[in-house]
């Protein structure tokens, strides 16, 4: 009887399981794990030690002062001529090292091209270092032991503008050499103002919708769909259109006289580009759940504060204000949520100046091919958002997101 | 407008109304602050708006130019043209993107909408172990930045073979278009009255002939606009194709893409005015599914 009552409890579970499963089984097959892939790479980097095994070992043995033993020469020579074979395996080897100390890439490739004509000469020793002298700095050795390091804080130490002191500790960079820390900060700034942008005209607007009788209501919610439904691409389109040099709003200006014509203004490429477009991009994100929430607040509350002697501006900010709270909270949010990862449009309309974080990941991927760097920044803005989401998860719920 | 800050409290205290009423802002001043207040949002529609209303007049602008031309504004019929459509009609690469779009989008769809279905009726029953973490699991594509997950698919995919090939595309878009499934269905499901189920249990009817002659017609509207998002985010996604995509794979946006960083032709905008035309087919195809499944739903009762 016991055994029944537990399988009768125990069955509809393994029923909503069975339906659930398929679909968190492909999202972790298609999603989570390439993203755990990428914040592994962001400390995980087996290159260097896979194709250089012995000079790593021999490396590991050296105490770090002077110069390694004629054994880690050699095994660095013997590896090197085996490389000099395989092309792209250098340029990935080298190309990792060199981001350990920049000018590594020549010495490592002429050395293996020198390798291969002549061989040894004298001592291995002797041998590297009158190929390049480089080979008698211990400097650079140091670089191979670090890039051959299987696990490194590395790439988020350059993620974040620290760097290792020589004499060991771990400080900021001087102010002119950080790069990622500032970009970080305008992310978080633009995101913040965009976020600000959307609420005090959006807030005003989801008013309108939800105050005015049901028929118009429809009509305006729908002029607000229609930009949310529309191609991110047209709307960013739209926007080059309208506020380049040569563009609509430039044109209409110089004709009425009111900009000379060879002094058209640059609002696009730059920061007002990016943020016009985004506050138009992510707007109505910050309009629907304002208006779901003014929805179910009953007209009559206004109508008593008013009846019972409050000033129409008074009884907004008392009654009417702190019950748009969840609103203002979910939708606000939602567009930061949306504009601290933002790619598609800072990196078509913001030109140099108004580019934010996630350019710069695109940039490490596809340009520098520094991934281990790129993967560094994802994990640093995957945290963030994910701080974020949970958030928004816990305060207003994922279940009740509403879709346009 | 200027009021006594604290007017009303006081003299709802002391029932003393009229002087309430000296403490509101006289007629005229309300009413410009109606104005003001108005004027603020018609701005606001025109800001959202303006953008996307500008474009479909000059895509037949008949000179390669982004502003109106006098010709145009003299509404001279030799300023305007058709030229911009008849050049992306008669380009192979656009007729390309456009197939390309429509394999991968449909894919993408069918996968996403099956899937989101059967974890959305999983997601609904009451006995779902772990429900706040598998649905947060599930809808995390959603909410994770677009060049994260681009960049990690490009590595994850190349590695097994499914770089540059329309099915990584597929499984990727998938993966994004899920969520919007799982939320309209979850939604649809909430107001999904049970007893109808155990009704037809109770007729006679199997656990299959359940779902697909009851609870399937019933919840239907909520999965066609589920679908129906999870195709437009297919049909409108660029950065996964951008870093996962070849030659091969080159859809509409990411044409687009090459369009508006290379060399900005009116031609782009010919296409954006379809892709508009577009966006409101969906739009009011899934407004009219979002009121047909309220209807549906009362009608049960």
């Amino acid at each position: 009887m016991k055994r029944i009552l537990h399988l009768s409890a125990t069955a509809p579970r393994l029923g909503a399981l069975a339906l659930v499963l398929p679909l968190l089984a492909f999202v972790t097959v298609s999603f989570v794990i390439p993203l755990g892939t990428l914040l592994g790479k962001s400390a995980y980097q087996p290159e260097v030690a896979r194709v250089l095994p012995q000079t790593i070992a021999e490396l590991r043995e050296w105490t770090g002062d002077g110069l390694p033993s004629e054994d880690a020469f050699a095994a660095m020579a013997r590896e090197l001529t085996a490389l000099g074979e395989n092309r792209p395996e250098l340029a990935r080897v080298s190309g990792a090292i060199n981001r350990v100390q920049s000018g590594m890439r020549g010495v490592l490739n002429r050395t293996a091209r020198r390798l291969a004509r002549t061989g040894q000469a004298g001592s291995w020793r002797a041998t590297l270092t009158g190929i390049d002298s480089s080979w008698e700095e211990p400097a650079t050795w140091l670089a191979i032991r670090e890039a051959g390091a299987r696990f490194t804080l590395r790439h988020y130490l350059h993620a974040l503008d620290l760097e290792q002191r020589s004499g060991g500790g771990i400080a900021p960079k001087a102010a002119d050499e950080r790069v990622y820390t500032p970009l970080m900060w305008r992310t978080l700034l633009v995101s913040l103002g965009v976020t600000l942008l959307c609420l005090a005209i959006g807030y005003p607007i989801a008013y309108m919708i939800a105050a005015s009788p049901p028929a118009r209501g429809r009509i305006l919610l729908l002029l607000v769909l229609v930009p949310f439904w529309t191609s991110l691409l047209v709307r960013t389109t739209a926007w080059i259109v309208l506020l380049q040099r040569q563009g609509v709003i430039n044109g209409f200006l110089v004709s009425l006289g009111l900009v000379p014509d060879d002094g058209r203004l640059q609002m696009i490429y730059n920061m007002t580009g990016t943020f016009v477009a985004m506050t138009h991009v992510l707007l109505p994100f910050m309009v629907l759940p304002l208006y779901s929430v003014m929805r179910s607040i009953p007209k009559s509350h206004m109508a008593a504060a008013v009846s019972l002697g409050a000033a129409p501006l008074q009884a907004f900010r008392r009654v009417y204000l702190p019950q748009t709270l969840p609103g203002i909270g979910a939708g606000s949010l939602l567009v930061f949520i949306l504009a601290i990862g933002y790619y598609i449009t800072p990196a078509l309309v913001g030109g140099r100046t108004g580019e934010l974080i996630s350019s710069q990941i695109a940039y490490h991927v596809q340009t520098s091919l520094n991934w281990g760097l790129a993967a560094a920044l994802s994990s640093i803005l995957l945290v963030a958002v994910t701080v974020l989401y949970l958030v928004y998860s816990r305060a207003i719920g994922i279940e009740r997101m509403r879709l346009g | 407008m200027k009021h006594a800050p604290n007017a009303g409290v006081v003299s709802a205290n002391e029932g003393d109304r009229p002087s309430a009423k000296a403490g509101r802002p006289s007629l005229p001043g309300r009413k410009l602050g109606r104005y003001g207040f108005n004027a603020f949002c018609v701005a606001g529609f025109v800001f959202l708006l303006a953008p996307i209303l500008v474009i479909v007049p000059l895509s037949f602008n008949a000179e390669p130019y982004f502003t109106f031309t006098e010709g145009m504004l003299r509404l001279d019929p030799e300023a305007w043209s058709l030229r911009w459509y008849e050049s992306v009609a008669e380009d192979d690469a656009w007729r390309r993107a456009l197939v390309n779009s429509l394999i991968i989008g449909v894919a993408a769809t069918v996968l996403a909408t099956t899937l989101g279905t059967l974890a959305a009726l999983g997601l609904a029953s009451p006995s779902m172990p772990g429900r706040t973490l598998v649905t947060a699991v599930l809808i995390s594509p959603m909410i994770t930045p677009i060049i994260i997950v681009a960049v990690g698919v490009f590595f994850f995919y190349s590695s097994l073979g499914l770089g540059q090939t329309h099915a990584g595309l597929i499984l990727a878009h998938a993966a994004l278009g899920a969520p919007f499934v799982v939320i309209t269905v979850t939604a649809t499901l909430a107001g999904f009255d049970r007893t109808v189920l155990r009704a037809a249990a109770s007729l006679g009817a199997g656990p299959m002939r359940r779902f697909f002659r009851i609870q399937l017609p019933l919840i239907s509207p909520g999965v066609f606009s589920g679908g129906l998002f999870a195709f437009a985010a297919s049909f409108d996604e660029v950065v996964v194709v951008l870093f996962l995509g070849g030659l091969e794979q080159r859809t509409i946006p990411r044409q687009m893409w090459a369009g508006i960083r290379e060399q900005i032709s009116p031609a782009i905008l010919a296409l954006a005015v379809f892709l508009i035309a577009f966006a409101v087919v969906v739009l009011l195809t899934v407004e009219w599914l979002r009121s047909r499944s309220a209807s549906a739903q009362r009608s049960v009762h």
